[in-house]
């Protein structure tokens, strides 16, 4: 039979693995990594914020795109490294990435689309 | 982290006696549980993201309202959040170190970077406390103007130029002027504003009994005290005129008589609570940092005393014994929940 490498794809923080010293330094190292990411990202994000007026301009809707995206990437770090899901079987990954994601873009899309629509409403009835 | 992949057929896979997942009964109800917690603060988010595109008024600027540090005067936009962003990534870190020591059985290294992360936790929800208090208290309040009224502003920059304002728009006083004001409010002065200035003259109390005591004749002498009348427009908002961003406009003199003079009776707020705030026209505002804020530091605080309780465990030898230390794994996963949701309130609530 074929390796199904979605069946199992790590058992290295099962109940019973024990990593060796190597593996945790390996492990650390990966892990400080990733705290540097984090750090850098957010000071970006701070300066982002501070140096850019708000109004209604191309520019600051493009930071604030900058903004969403910077924090969807601290996400992704945080669930994939800091909790594991990346070395985790792929099914409990998409079990809980795919219907979450589907369900809030849904939830984003209709909440933000009918608060316009409830502003739109305001300002034509003054 | 070498991955051993295993020939397994479906079957065998989900026939039972094995963990289709590939990860214990504790491990799985954890995500549950957080993937339904993750739904809830997805709510909350895109709820604050409803009322905000709902609303026509101009929506407060996140550095403009948190500006303030402990102990200094001054303006450090966002500085503050920042702050308390990287503790709680820092307690992350430790979080994650601490199972890492974990899957070595480490016991001493547990204990270290555990006990570390409560400590991180404690530090975040201090921070929380005094961001509360700082909201609550507000930076000076501000009032309603009763009429259309334009008065003579100056920039920051010291750019000079009219601005209108409509009836019912926010008028704010500077933090030291308006902390006297509230002050006299409270304790029912005499506030008089003339020649650009404010006049408090208080009688007949002390700063430690003004409870109904009977005050003997040495508390009852009158004091005055003057400020400079300055009021500022636009403190917590933006206003593009002609293609410019304005905040914080400086008005003085006459015209900060003239806004005085046209306050809405009691409109006067200071900092904020459930019913009322000074920093912007939606009350929705204050609300939602309430509760937000609040439900998140809710979270930290149960982070928290968990994190404890397993420190503790862990101290006792219980997961040595136990052979593993998969718990501290599960409320690492709680923890760097609290992280995650962090990173998306600073952003949505702060940032943008």
């Amino acid at each position: 039979m074929e390796e199904r490498d979605d069946l199992i794809v790590n058992e290295s923080y099962a109940l019973n693995a024990k990593h060796s010293e190597e593996e945790g330094v390996t492990i650390r190292k990966k892990i400080w990594m990733v705290t540097a990411i984090l750090a850098v990202l957010t000071i970006v994000e701070i300066f982002m914020g501070v140096f850019f007026k708000r109004n209604g301009t191309f520019m600051w809707e493009t930071i604030k795109l900058g903004f969403i995206i910077l924090t969807l990437v601290k996400a992704a770090y945080i669930v994939l490294i800091f909790m594991h899901l990346g070395d985790e079987r792929k099914n409990l990954k998409y079990v809980l990435l795919l219907p979450y994601s589907l369900f809030m873009l849904y939830l984003i899309f209709i909440g933000l689309y009918e608060g316009l629509a409830v502003q739109g409403l305001h300002t034509f009835l003054g | 982290m070498s991955g051993h992949a295993q020939a397994v057929d479906t079957k065998t896979l989900w026939g039972g006696g094995q963990s289709p997942f590939g990860i214990s009964y504790g491990k799985m109800m954890m995500w549950y549980f957080l993937a339904s917690d993750a739904l809830t603060f997805g709510g909350l988010l895109v709820a604050y993201g409803f009322i905000r595109h709902a609303s026509a008024d101009p929506w407060p600027v996140g550095e403009q309202v948190f500006q303030a540090l402990p102990f200094l005067s001054g303006a450090y936009p966002l500085i503050y959040v920042a702050i308390m962003t990287f503790i709680l990534i820092v307690s992350s870190v430790t979080m994650v170190l601490a199972v890492e020591a974990g899957h070595r059985m480490d016991k001493k290294g547990v204990i270290k970077w555990l006990g570390l992360t409560v400590l991180g936790g404690l530090i975040f929800l201090g921070s929380q406390a005094w961001e509360w208090a700082h909201f609550i208290h507000g930076s000076g309040g501000g009032f309603q103007v009763n009429q259309p009224i334009t008065v003579n502003t100056t920039s920051p920059e010291g750019e000079t130029l009219p601005m209108s304002l409509k009836t019912g728009d926010w008028v704010h006083f500077p933090s030291e002027l308006g902390h006297a004001y509230e002050h006299a409010l409270e304790h029912g002065d005499k506030i008089e504003v003339r020649n650009g200035k404010v006049v408090i003259t208080s009688t007949a109390h002390d700063n430690h009994g003004h409870h109904g005591h009977t005050h003997g004749a040495e508390h009852a002498t009158a004091t005055v005290k003057e400020y400079d009348l300055e009021l500022i427009l636009n403190k917590y908002v933006l206003e593009r005129i002609d293609g410019k961003d304005y905040a914080n406009m400086k008005v003085t003199g006459a015209d900060a008589e003239k806004l005085m003079n046209s306050m809405v009776e009691h409109s006067v707020v200071f900092g904020a609570n459930m019913k009322k705030n000074e920093y912007a026209v939606q009350q929705q505002y204050a609300n939602f940092f309430f509760f937000i804020t609040g439900f998140h530091g809710f979270h930290v605080c149960q982070g928290v005393i968990i994190n404890l309780v397993v420190f503790i465990m862990a101290l006792k030898g219980v997961f040595e014994k136990r052979g593993h230390y998969e718990m501290v794994e599960k409320v690492g996963l709680f923890w760097h929940f609290v992280d995650l949701v962090w990173v998306f309130v600073f952003t949505f609530f702060y940032l943008i």
